[in-house]
């Protein structure tokens, strides 16, 4: 049983069922939390799925809001519902914005990479403000979707939400771990160590940063496809710095090192959030700023860091 | 390495859990929790956000002691004690669900009242609608709302922007005014535009023939206007429209009275009373102004308003403006549909149900006169409103406002049904004046 749940997938499935079983026992407000994290989590999963080829995007706000723009127009204008097909379709919306520049930000890196994805998402928000007939900076309204054909309740909205975004979350990150150990993936992690000899060996890196940010991405798209469904309102927010940086600021918070860490760090920055803003509604800003650089200070390389630690001093024992 | 992560994230839940339930356990049965969101941060905060708040705990403290005058004049609401929550609106729409969710669900507020921004309540509203409970927008411009859709929990118990401009364009008409030509500088968000919008219908049907000439669109929080105002300047027009507010209203006017852009074009401002405290003699005379409603150095005179604004000045040193007076009427309002809510109930508290079923067509006494519940299927307010001109008074070292023209709520208002932009296309037909 130990050695099976070793297994980054059996573990991951696991986890899932043991999530799904505990959101029916959670309060609502703590269900929606919960989706949330999650969706903000995808997004940040693939800024650290970038990391570890060496860039980090600060413009993720792009296909977070392009997804959860793309969702909002199809249920609105299509009549296309089903929360499973909008998710999907968030993701393949996002990964075709990011197609054309795919090519073009494979060969920048640094700061370079970084300034380049936070201007195309400033690109897409002023458009968004200036573009009235959806409705400006104040946004629109999306109504609820249906799942497998069937409308959802209103006693059930909250936890049908939770179920698909852990489900969704649970599967991409199960995805990206074995991408993570698979040999592309890991030749990521080498262009991050010396570019130059990736090369030598015979490896396109623009090609995986390409491909890196493509899939990014499309993880960005549905993040903002769960994102929207659960808010039910999008605003050209969706795609401002703030936004892209919080993105970051998880992925920091998360480190490289864990794939789970990533929807671990999300959640605590909401649970954080979310009791300073009710507790301190004055200076919740500094209570959340406070708690950050706490983090920084004695977890610098990420809340991941804590238990890959555990694990190699297990492993180092035994 | 996956168990210990699962097994953190748990903790991290059951603690939560924890913190939801304690949390839950401290209501008492005697007590209306209301939860009050304004801006206590960012720049919507000196000059919405805490004048609001402030007025709302004046306005909260007054009740508690039963010290408002009649019909307000139970102790509480009905004999409860009310007991405030405040959060602050900084932070964006995806916040605001988020911690209207954590009011209701986790703080067990009995009604909610809040939000400035037009997004916010736009995002807000179907949430209060899906979990059946009480919401009260008190501020936000946006016709929108009650226009696009029809809500059985949520109310708005202040006029929505359409008046604002409407009321400007009709000022200006009735003093015969030449408006040949408008200039217009507005923040390029959607209450920028839309205020724009209105007043450039309302502009065409009262002055058929009048152009626009500069049509700036200066970024939201800009706060530099040096090329603005020389645009404006270059193509002087006979009136210069603009809905800034704020830190960015503030710094145009000072920006702009050295060029003396106030001498050589009328200028007018759809809601600007709430930078007059701290301008003062910086505040050129004879600029045209709104507030939003009859508020401020427009508000009508009665008791209450007396009460009120003596109220307001003697905790905050300070005159109330547009803010702290559309917080009083929202809670004036709430207090009534509370007491008959509980007297229809038989003196119990009243649910979200029976809370919505009392203030849904109802109007009541404001410090700014009449809020009326007419729009939206009976959800969303018109009141009257009035528009005055600059005049600093430099004996009482304030600026005062003179020359104020009132306008009747169904003068400026559209009425139900109709949406507000078609409305003034059409010519504002059946507006009583």
């Amino acid at each position: 049983m130990k050695r099976l749940l070793a297994h980054p997938v059996w573990a991951g499935v696991a986890g899932m069922a043991l999530l799904l079983a505990l959101g029916a026992a959670l309060p609502r407000w703590l269900l929606f939390l919960c989706t949330m994290s999650a969706a903000n989590g995808i997004v940040s999963l693939g800024i650290v799925l970038l990391m570890r080829g060496g860039v980090v995007s600060f413009g993720q706000g792009l296909v977070f809001a392009g997804g959860g723009y793309a969702v909002a127009l199809m249920a609105n204008k299509l009549g296309v519902t089903d929360a499973l097909l909008l998710t999907f379709a968030g993701g393949v919306v996002a990964a075709l914005m990011a197609l054309p520049f795919a090519a073009l930000l494979a060969r920048y890196r640094g700061i370079f990479f970084s300034m380049l994805t936070l201007a195309l998402s400033m690109v897409l928000y002023g458009v968004l403000v200036k573009t009235e007939s959806l409705g400006g900076s104040d946004g629109f309204n999306m109504s609820r979707p249906t799942i497998l054909g069937m409308r959802i309740a209103d006693a059930w909205s909250g936890y049908v939400l939770y179920a698909l975004a852990v489900v969704v979350s649970g599967v991409l990150a199960i995805l990206a771990r074995i991408y993570f150990e698979s040999a592309r993936g890991l030749v990521s992690l080498a262009i991050r160590e010396n570019e130059l000899r990736v090369e030598y060996l015979g490896a396109s890196t623009s090609r995986v940063m390409a491909a890196n940010f493509v899939i990014a991405a499309f993880m960005g798209g549905v993040g903002g496809a769960l994102a929207i469904m659960a808010l039910g309102h999008i605003e050209p927010q969706f795609s401002y710095w703030t936004t892209s940086g919080e993105f970051v600021f998880v992925s920091i918070l998360a480190g490289h090192y864990s794939v789970f860490a990533v929807f671990v760090a999300s959640f605590i920055l909401e649970l954080v959030r979310s009791f300073s803003s009710a507790y301190f509604p004055n200076t919740w800003q500094m209570v959340l700023g406070i708690f950050l650089l706490i983090v920084i200070r004695f977890l610098p390389r990420g809340i991941g860091s804590v238990w890959v630690g555990w694990q190699a001093r297990k492993e180092g024992r035994s | 390495m996956k168990q210990t992560s699962r097994a953190l994230r748990r903790t991290a839940t059951v603690l939560a859990l924890g913190a939801c339930f304690a949390s839950g356990g401290a209501l008492a049965q005697e007590t209306f929790k209301v939860g009050i969101v304004s801006f206590l941060s960012g720049p919507a905060a000196e000059s919405f956000g805490v004048p609001a708040v402030n007025g709302a705990k004046v306005v909260i403290e007054a009740f508690n002691k039963g010290a408002a005058p009649a019909p307000y004049n139970k102790v509480g609401f009905a004999g409860m004690k009310i007991e405030p929550v405040y959060v602050d609106e900084n932070g964006g729409a995806t916040k605001q669900v988020q911690e209207l969710r954590n009011l209701y669900d986790r703080e067990k507020v009995d009604a909610v009242v809040g939000y400035v921004g037009s997004g916010d309540c736009l995002a807000v509203a179907p949430v209060a609608e899906e979990m059946k409970k009480f919401l009260i927008l008190y501020d936000c411009g946006t016709p929108r709302i009650f226009e696009d859709k029809q809500y059985s929990y949520v109310f708005r118990t202040a006029a929505h922007a359409a008046m604002d401009n409407i009321s400007l364009a009709r000022y200006l008409k009735a003093r015969n005014i030449k408006a040949g030509s408008i200039n217009y500088i507005n923040q390029d968000y959607a209450w920028g535009h839309d205020s724009r919008k209105d007043f450039q219908a309302a502009m065409g049907n009262l002055y058929p023939g009048s152009k626009t000439e500069a049509d700036l669109l200066p970024k939201f929080g800009a706060g530099q206007y040096g090329t603005e105002i020389s645009a404006l300047l270059s193509k002087t027009a006979d009136v210069t429209h603009s809905s800034l507010w704020g830190g960015d209203l503030q710094a145009f006017i000072l920006q702009a009275g050295p060029r003396d852009l106030f001498k050589k074009t009328q200028v007018v401002f759809s809601a600007a009373d709430h930078v007059l405290p701290g301008l003062g003699d910086k505040m050129p005379d004879g600029v045209i102004l709104g507030a939003r409603g009859a508020y401020g150095l427009m508000s009508p005179k009665s008791a209450l308003n007396d009460w009120w604004w003596k109220t307001y000045e003697t905790a905050n040193k300070i005159y109330p403006v547009q803010a702290p007076y559309r917080m009083v009427q929202a809670l004036l309002g709430l207090k009534l549909a509370v007491e008959k809510a509980m007297a229809a109930n038989g003196g119990k508290k009243p649910t979200a149900e029976q809370l919505a079923a009392a203030l849904r067509n109802s109007e009541w006494d404001s410090p700014a006169g009449k809020i009326r519940m007419v729009l939206g299927g009976g959800h969303q307010a018109i009141q009257e409103t009035a528009i005055g001109r600059t005049k600093y008074d430099a004996a009482k070292k304030m600026v005062m406002l003179e020359d104020i023209q009132r306008f009747p709520a169904e003068c400026v208002n559209p009425p139900a049904n109709v949406k507000s932009e078609d409305w003034i296309k059409a010519g504002m037909p059946g507006a009583k004046c």
